[in-house]
């Protein structure tokens, strides 16, 4: 006990330290989490009407945000795959960024859900027991408890496999193998049962086609990784963290695939709806031509599909999939254009035109976007705060001392520009 | 039993209520009554599902309301909560052919039910269609405003909740928070809606709506008749929709939903689904029937006809 408590004072201590670079990249987001607070206590003063939602478009950006944001936690599992299945070296060094990547997802998602809610002071009402959790009828209950033991799962394999790292010793096999296993499936079923929540609805022919879940997926393993291969470069240029371009490569294959897979299977959902034409098309046609006068999507989601499209390429040739200027600009293409496509291009053309064929055009308030910008920042925050910990830890910087209780702290300043990024040092883990 | 392992039982003896007391107190002031609060508050806070609460728990909480209605409204507010009539399943008639779609029904309906006046809330919806096209829901005008109606080539299509015996709305709530009656009415209980709006986009009908503000409901237009699963007031933050008039319908001395009282043509027609001598149940023997959406296999216990 005194030895855990000697560690988390040691991670406060790491918290607070660090370069000037360090503290205001902190400032700057706890700023933004301000802001984002301030916007939401105001939507609570004042009731939801404050968003640009109303009974015809009854979901909005927040829950276009949280569908995003859960496929990016469940595309950890591209890490986790090569890394633990395959005992792949390049990417199992960097696996654990995925597992905290997801919990930051997570928290995220779970914020963007708690802010739709009309009575968020009446959450406890989905606490089994204390309250009605109405599973397994509702996907919503499934939803709360994939998200969470999803949660649960990537903070204890992280933070296990870390606290190993810092008494320099190895994990447990029998303790992290089942939990890494597990942890796929897991990641599957985030982003299927989300899926689901949407599939399920008889009364919105956009989200009833069985091809949503599939598309979620190969969507998922889009973004996630894109956001991933930009966050390890931040990560190795700003901090003495390495990462080998392998694997970034590595990633990056995977994400050709994934955009096939997925630009496959938009592709089959249009051709069905289009050519057999019946009144379920009406969505889409909302969606990709504008119907009788409202076009509010079309720009955004042609931009998503360029996007996609052109990223697709780019990543599906060697020459420019392993030139880091065409790589990154890939990976921002398909963040931006999953973040639409999964995003506003989902949610909002299952209630346009709406069930009794009203037309409401809906485009989110400046407390929506406050507020979604306020909780992007709290996913950055906790990410940089695990990341704080984590590659001190993981760099032989953090760990316990000569007595055994209390730790040594070697890295002072965190983040750094460096002058060389040099890919090919010995490795780390095992020093 | 030694003092020690008394005490060790005592301390786990907790029951629900204290559990959740000290989980609130726990999760700090933010969204939580604040100090200086009431212990109403608190109780309303803590209070259970309708369907858990037991007879002098449920009669407390309908007196403490009626209490704080009266004097939120200066009259004398009566709130029941009747529960369904034995052998009752109620069906509603709607005859297309003489609707002239002048919306009597609709305000008829926000009177009785004490809707939200600013913002307006709806349980009924009329759409305007396009005697060529038929129902297709596509091509409707529900914001259609002629000097005087019906209008030359159109016809009108009223819709609000179709009380389905299958619905999709229930199935979805995370909470439980809204269910069938054995009467066949689709209830919320605004005490445990948590706000999600899942069932909203889960209705194939529209008939679901949110206090996306704290209701407008002047006092002098209060209707003090309420049930506590219908037409009471409503808090923010919730989903509301049409009860078939149950503080109504449900008393034996019983009247008709206030859409079918207002309606100046008689399209509106009400009854008991399981009594065969009905009006409800001669309509749908006799005239020809649709029901809106069939495919989606909600079975919907209101039904359009055609009297002539």
């Amino acid at each position: 006990m005194k030895k855990v408590w000697a560690f988390l004072k040691g991670c406060f201590v790491l918290l607070r330290k660090g370069s000037k670079i360090y503290y205001a990249w902190v400032t700057f987001l706890l700023a933004l989490m301000v802001i984002g607070t301030v916007a939401y206590i105001s939507q609570m003063y004042s009731g939801l009407i404050v968003t640009a939602m109303r009974d015809q478009v009854s979901w909005g950006f927040y829950i276009s945000n949280f569908t995003f944001v859960v496929g990016v936690a469940a595309a950890a599992i591209l890490l986790v795959i090569p890394a633990y299945i395959y005992q792949w070296k390049p990417i199992k060094e960097i696996a654990i960024l995925g597992e905290l990547v997801a919990v930051s997802a997570m928290v995220m998602c779970l914020l963007f859900v708690t802010v739709d809610l009309g009575r968020p002071d009446r959450f406890w009402h989905l606490i089994p027991k204390i309250g009605i959790l109405n599973f397994p009828q509702s996907l919503l209950a499934w939803d709360v408890v994939v998200l969470n033991t999803y949660l649960v799962l990537n903070l204890t394999i992280a933070v296990y496999i870390l606290y190993n790292l810092y008494h320099k010793r190895e994990p447990n096999k029998s303790f992290t193998t089942p939990l890494i296993l597990f942890s796929i499936p897991a990641a599957v079923s985030i982003h299927t049962v989300t899926a689901f929540l949407y599939n399920g609805l008889a009364a919105r022919p956009f989200w009833n086609a069985s091809i949503l879940a599939p598309r979620f997926l190969a969507s998922a393993f889009c973004s996630g990784p894109a956001g991933m291969i930009l966050m390890f470069q931040v990560i190795r240029k700003w901090t003495n963290f390495e990462i080998k371009n392998e694997a970034i490569f590595k990633v990056a294959e995977l994400i050709a695939y994934a955009m096939f897979i997925n630009l496959f299977l938009l592709g089959a959902e249009v051709f069905k709806e289009y050519y057999s034409d019946t009144a379920h098309l009406a969505p889409m046609q909302y969606l990709y031509q504008g119907l009788h006068g409202h076009t509010d999507l079309v720009s955004y989601i042609w931009t998503a599909t360029l996007f996609n499209i052109t990223a697709f390429l780019l990543f599906l040739i060697p020459q420019t999939r392993e030139n880091f200027i065409t790589l990154n600009i890939g990976c921002i293409l398909i963040f931006i254009g999953v973040y639409i496509e999964k995003g506003m291009g989902l949610v909002v053309p299952g209630f346009v035109p709406d069930v009794l064929g009203d037309f409401y055009e809906y485009s989110p308030t400046s407390t929506e976007l406050l507020v979604t910008m306020g909780i992007w920042a709290t996913g950055l925050f906790v990410f940089t705060m695990l990341l704080r910990v984590a590659i001190p830890i993981m760099n032989g910087e953090f760990y316990v001392g000569e007595d055994g209780v209390h730790p040594y702290i070697g890295d002072q300043e965190f983040l750094f520009r460096r002058a060389v990024a040099s890919a090919e040092e010995p490795d780390i883990l095992t020093q | 039993m030694s003092t020690e392992e008394t005490r060790e039982k005592r301390i786990f003896q907790l029951t629900r209520r204290k559990a959740l007391k000290g989980l609130a107190a726990g999760l700090g002031a933010l969204a939580l009554p604040a100090k200086g609060a009431s212990a109403s508050i608190w109780e309303s806070f803590f209070q259970k599902n309708f369907r858990e609460l037991g007879k002098p728990e449920l009669e407390r909480i309908l007196a403490k309301l009626e209490k704080e209605y009266s004097a939120q409204y200066g009259k004398s507010v009566k709130v029941k909560a009747t529960p369904p009539l034995e052998g009752v399943l109620y069906g509603y008639g709607l005859d297309l052919s003489r609707c002239i779609g002048c919306r009597r029904c609709v305000y008829g309906c926000v009177t009785e039910n004490n809707q939200s006046r600013d913002p307006q809330i709806h349980w009924i919806r009329v759409l305007r269609l396009e005697k060529e096209r038929g129902v297709d829901l596509e091509h409707a005008e529900q914001y259609y405003n002629p000097s005087t109606v019906p209008e030359e080539g159109h016809f009108y299509l009223p819709v609000q909740c179709h009380q389905c015996e299958n619905p999709p709305c229930t199935k979805v709530c995370p909470v439980q928070a809204t269910w069938k009656e054995n009467d066949g009415i689709v209830v919320v209980d605004y005490n445990w809606c948590i706000g999600c709006r899942y069932c909203m986009a889960a209705c194939p009908y529209g008939a679901r709506h949110f206090n996306w503000k704290k209701p407008g409901l002047p006092a002098g237009e209060m209707n003090p008749d309420t049930h506590y699963l219908g037409n009471r007031p409503r808090p923010v933050g919730v989903v509301e929709k049409c009860i078939f008039c149950m503080q109504r319908t449900r008393e034996l001395d019983g009247r008709y939903p206030a859409c079918v009282e207002v309606c100046p043509v008689g399209a509106r027609k009400f009854g008991n689904l399981l009594d065969p001598e009905s009006e409800i149940r001669y309509v749908i023997a006799n005239k020809r029937v649709f029901i809106l959406k069939e495919d989606l296999n909600t079975q919907p216990k209101f039904y359009y006809f055609y009297s002539v």
